[in-house]
């Protein structure tokens, strides 16, 4: 598969995460979020940003429960909740922003 | 041009092959350490004195690469020489033979 | 042993033994990933690092020239994943000339007949 952002074009898994973590951009996490019908809001890329920079620190695509957990600790318990982070990320919040901030899918999710 | 090159792949603590292969080393041959068997070229080690013992011997030298990944590259022991990529071919073709002990 | 798994079964003690150095072999890896899909289970999950195993906790891994991913730091995470209790025999660092000053993590150091009384103790354990 692949996906086309600007005129260029890209390849990512069956799934639609991005082959290559190189090949990420916002206009990317966009168009992403775009064929998923979802607007991104400056709370999506808040937990886009998040993953980006765990996955930086800890070379790993956090899991929900982490995920869920580690937002509460940096951004405050109101965000770090599953019902806040599954109204935004309706498909999985670690799986769909995951994707969306080019990281692979989660470990530990089938 | 005449010495062979011995590499092992292997770690010291866990295989036999770097002493199998120290054993067969000839004066002046040379013995390069990748993969996991750079660890023979940390020093502290329960094998550092036997390498020291071959360094005698032969010339050791360590695959740079490896030895970065593992985190090793602040602990090689004196006389061991450390090689990039290029360096592995330059041996190769400095050395007659080349013998694997995998 | 008693309390009850947020699944609804009994919390097992899960024991993960690292026998092997990073990136000669996939098993390091391998291991690592287990316990990370393992974690979403809740259980109750310790690491032992014996032999060769400890090397995959060593500072300083740096996999660039190598091409590989340097997956060491993913360790630093596994408090996130209440992956708390890791366990490193003292016999298996002396003889590679470490101290626990060289690992990347807090781990407790602990000797051949208390790892073996860890192993002891588990309901299930897991050697890579």
């Amino acid at each position: 598969m692949t996906i086309e952002v600007n005129g260029q074009t890209f390849e990512t898994d069956e799934e639609g995460y991005l082959t290559n973590r190189e090949d990420w951009s916002e206009d990317v996490a966009s168009e992403m979020a775009r064929q998923d019908n979802c607007e991104l809001s400056d709370a999506h890329w808040e937990v886009i940003n998040f993953l980006r920079e765990y996955y930086d620190e800890y070379q790993i695509a956090p899991a929900v429960r982490v995920l869920t957990k580690a937002i509460g600790k940096k951004l405050g318990a109101d965000k770090g909740n599953s019902k806040y982070l599954y109204e935004l990320y309706p498909y999985g919040p670690a799986k769909q922003a995951c994707k969306y901030a080019g990281l692979p899918k989660p470990t530990g999710c089938v | 041009m005449s010495k062979m090159l011995h590499t092992v792949n292997k770690s010291p603590f866990e295989h036999s092959a770097l002493e199998t292969c120290l054993r067969y080393a000839r004066q002046g041959s040379s013995v390069l350490l990748i993969e996991d068997a750079v660890y023979a070229a940390a020093r502290d080690t329960a094998v550092a004195q036997a390498v020291q013992e071959a360094l005698k011997r032969v010339q050791l030298y360590a695959l740079a690469p490896d030895v970065e990944a593992r985190g090793m590259q602040n602990r090689v022991l004196d006389g061991v020489r450390l090689v990039d990529y290029e360096g592995f071919v330059d041996l190769v073709v400095e050395h007659n033979a080349v013998q694997a002990w995998l | 042993m008693e309390e009850e798994a947020g699944a609804g079964g009994k919390v097992k003690k899960f024991l993960y033994v690292n026998r092997k150095a990073p990136y000669g072999t996939i098993y390091a890896l391998e291991s690592l990933e287990v316990v990370l899909i393992g974690a979403a289970f809740e259980q109750d999950v310790s690491l032992a690092f014996i032999g060769d195993g400890v090397y995959q906790l060593t500072k300083g891994q740096d996999t660039k020239a190598l091409g590989v991913k340097n997956f060491s730091p993913a360790f630093r995470a596994l408090d996130d994943y209440d992956v708390n209790k890791l366990y490193v025999d003292e016999a298996s660092l002396r003889a590679r000339g470490l101290s626990a000053e060289d690992l990347l993590v807090p781990v407790e150091v602990v000797s051949t007949e208390r790892m073996a009384e860890i192993m002891e103790g588990q309901d299930v354990v897991l050697s890579f």
